[in-house]
C-alpha cells in the first residue's frame, strides 16, 4: 500500500464512521501510540472538514497495561497518553494500524475505562493482519490481509518516517 | 531501551541514559496521577516489602501509596513491632521473608551499606530508601524531576545546596546525580558541617550562602537537626539561623524565577523562613507529588521479569 491507497483507505473509514455517528457533540477520536496517533489525527481532520467541526484527537500509551510485562517479554518504552477531553459518555473511536493478536487492543480498552465509561468505543485499524489471539474485531478495517506469523507488518506514516507506506517483512528462522 | 541497574543502590556510578529513562518514565506516572482512577495494573501479583529500620512518615508513605498505585501488595515492616527486637539479625530477618516469596525489597537503615549487603542475601530487587549517611536516591530522583517539570531541562542550571552537608544523603544523592546529569552543584554550610571530600568530585564547597546562592537557578535547603548543636557543630540556633537561614531578604538577591526545595520535614524559621516556605516560588509540595510517580517508574523499572 502506498501513499494513494492509505489516502483512500482512511477516506473510506472516515466515511463509514459518519454513516455510522449521526451526532459528533459527544464524539471523541483516540490514537494509540504511535502509528495510530498519527491516523487518529487524519481521520479527524477528515471528519471535522466533513462535518465543519473542530475535534481534537486523543493520545494513549497502553504500556502499563500490558499483559507480557510480568512475564518479561519486553519492558516496552513509557510514551505519553494524553486525552484532551471527558470520555464519560462519549462514543469513542480508537485507532491504531495494524491489528494482530488483540492484546494491545484489550490493554487499550482497560487504559481507556480508567479515564471514566464511555458510551460506546468502536475500533478502527488500517490493517488486519489475522492471527487474533483474543476475541476482538475491528469495526473498520482499511484492508485486511492474511499474514504468517513469522511475517511483520510495518506501517510508516510521513509524520516520523519520511513516507507513507506499508511493508510487509518475512523474518528469517530463529530470529 | 531497558535500564541497565538492577537494584537502585545509589546514584553513584548511575548512567545519565539510566536516570533519563527514570525521570522520563515517571513523567508518564505523572500523568496517571492526574486521571480519575489513579491505579495501574503494571506489577499486579508483585509482592514488595517495606523494610523500615528507621523512622520515616513521607518515604514509606509514597513508596506505599506508589506500590499501590501499581497494583502491587505492599508489606510493611517496621523495627519496633518485629523480630527485630528479639534480637534477629538482618540477614536472618531478609531470609525469612524472602521465604515467603517476594519480589522487591524496600529498605530504610541507618547503616550505610545494608542495601548493598542485601543484594548479596537475596535474589529480590532491592530499592534505598534512605541508609545512613551514604545515599537516599530515590529523593535526589524527585528532585530532579521537579526541576526538569519547572524549568524544562536539568543541564546548566546552577543548584546550591545549603545546610548540614555532612549528615545528608540528599544532598549526596544529589551530588552525584546532578553532576551526571550536567548540573552545577554547590554545596553550603557551617565549616563544621561541611566534609571537605567533595572537593575531590569538583563539587565547590563553600561556608558563605551568598556566594553560594549567586546566580542560582534553584536552592535546596537541608534539614537542620537540633541535636547537632549539642555536638559542637555550631554554638547556636540563633547563629545559625542568622547565617543560613533563607528569609525574604535573602530571596530577594535571587532570580525571579528560582525555585526553592526541600526535602522535608522542614524546620520553619530554623533553616527556611516560613514566607518562603510558603511563597511562589517554593516547589517544596510538588517534590511530595512527584516522589510518588519517581517511585513508581523506579518500581516499574527495576521490577519486571519471572523471579517470584
Amino acid at each position: 500500500m502506498d501513499r494513494h491507497g492509505l489516502d483512500l483507505a482512511l477516506t473510506r473509514i472516515t466515511h463509514q464512521v459518519l454513516e455510522r455517528n449521526r451526532e459528533f457533540t459527544k464524539f471523541g477520536v483516540v490514537g494509540m501510540q504511535t502509528r495510530g496517533v498519527f491516523l487518529a489525527e487524519r481521520i479527524t481532520r477528515r471528519i471535522n472538514e466533513i462535518e465543519n467541526l473542530s475535534l481534537e484527537s486523543g493520545v494513549l500509551d497502553t504500556t502499563f497495561y500490558r499483559d507480557d510485562y510480568r512475564i518479561a517479554l519486553r519492558k516496552p518504552e513509557v510514551k505519553v497518553t494524553s486525552i484532551p477531553f471527558d470520555i464519560n459518555e462519549m462514543n469513542i473511536l480508537l485507532v491504531d494500524d495494524v491489528l494482530y493478536t488483540g492484546r494491545t487492543v484489550r490493554a487499550a480498552l482497560d487504559a481507556l475505562m480508567d479515564f471514566g465509561r464511555p458510551k460506546t468505543i468502536q475500533l478502527a485499524v488500517l490493517i488486519d493482519r489475522g492471527n487474533h489471539e483474543l476475541p476482538i474485531r475491528a469495526d473498520y478495517v482499511g484492508k485486511k490481509i492474511t499474514t504468517k506469523r513469522n511475517q511483520v507488518v510495518s506501517l510508516k506514516v510521513s509524520e516520523i518516517d519520511d513516507e507513507d507506506s506499508l511493508w510487509l517483512m518475512e523474518l528469517e528462522e530463529g530470529d | 531501551m531497558d535500564i541497565s541497574i538492577q537494584h537502585l543502590l545509589g546514584l553513584d556510578g548511575v548512567s545519565r541514559q539510566d536516570i533519563t529513562l527514570i525521570l522520563d518514565t515517571a513523567d508518564s506516572f505523572y500523568e496517571v496521577l492526574q486521571r480519575e482512577i489513579k491505579v495501574v495494573p503494571t506489577l499486579r501479583g508483585k509482592t514488595v516489602v517495606n523494610l523500615f529500620y528507621e523512622d520515616s512518615t513521607r518515604t514509606r508513605i509514597s513508596f506505599e501509596l506508589a506500590e499501590k498505585r501499581l497494583s502491587a501488595s505492599p508489606l510493611n515492616f517496621s523495627v519496633s513491632n518485629s523480630s527485630v527486637s528479639k534480637g534477629e539479625t538482618l540477614r536472618d530477618t531478609i531470609k525469612n521473608i524472602e521465604a515467603m516469596k517476594i519480589d522487591m525489597v524496600v529498605v530504610r537503615h541507618s547503616c550505610a551499606g545494608v542495601p548493598n549487603f542485601l543484594t548479596q542475601c537475596t535474589d529480590a530487587v532491592i530499592v534505598n530508601a534512605g541508609d545512613g549517611l551514604h545515599e537516599h536516591p530515590t529523593q535526589a530522583l524527585l528532585d530532579m524531576m521537579t526541576i526538569r517539570q519547572k524549568l524544562g531541562r536539568l543541564e546548566g542550571l546552577k543548584v546550591a545546596i545549603i545546610g548540614d552537608i555532612f549528615h545528608s544523603r540528599v544532598a549526596r544523592s544529589n551530588a552525584w546525580g546532578m553532576t551526571t546529569m550536567g548540573m552545577n552543584v554547590v554545596l553550603c554550610g557551617p565549616p563544621t558541617l561541611l566534609p571537605q571530600h567533595y572537593d575531590s568530585l569538583g563539587v565547590p564547597i563553600t561556608d558563605n550562602l551568598e556566594e553560594a546562592i549567586d546566580g542560582a537557578d534553584v536552592v535546596m535547603m537541608l534539614r537542620l537537626q537540633r541535636e547537632r548543636q549539642a555536638s559542637g557543630a555550631f554554638p547556636t540556633i540563633r547563629e545559625y539561623r542568622n547565617r543560613y537561614c533563607l528569609d525574604l531578604d535573602k530571596m530577594y538577591t535571587l532570580p525571579d524565577n528560582v525555585l526553592i526545595m526541600h526535602p522535608g520535614p522542614i524546620n520553619r524559621g530554623i533553616e527556611l523562613a516560613s514566607d518562603v516556605a510558603d511563597g511562589n516560588n517554593s516547589v517544596i509540595l510538588e517534590q511530595v507529588t512527584n516522589g510518588v510517580a519517581v517511585r513508581m517508574a523506579v518500581l516499574y523499572l527495576l521490577g519486571g521479569g519471572e523471579n517470584g
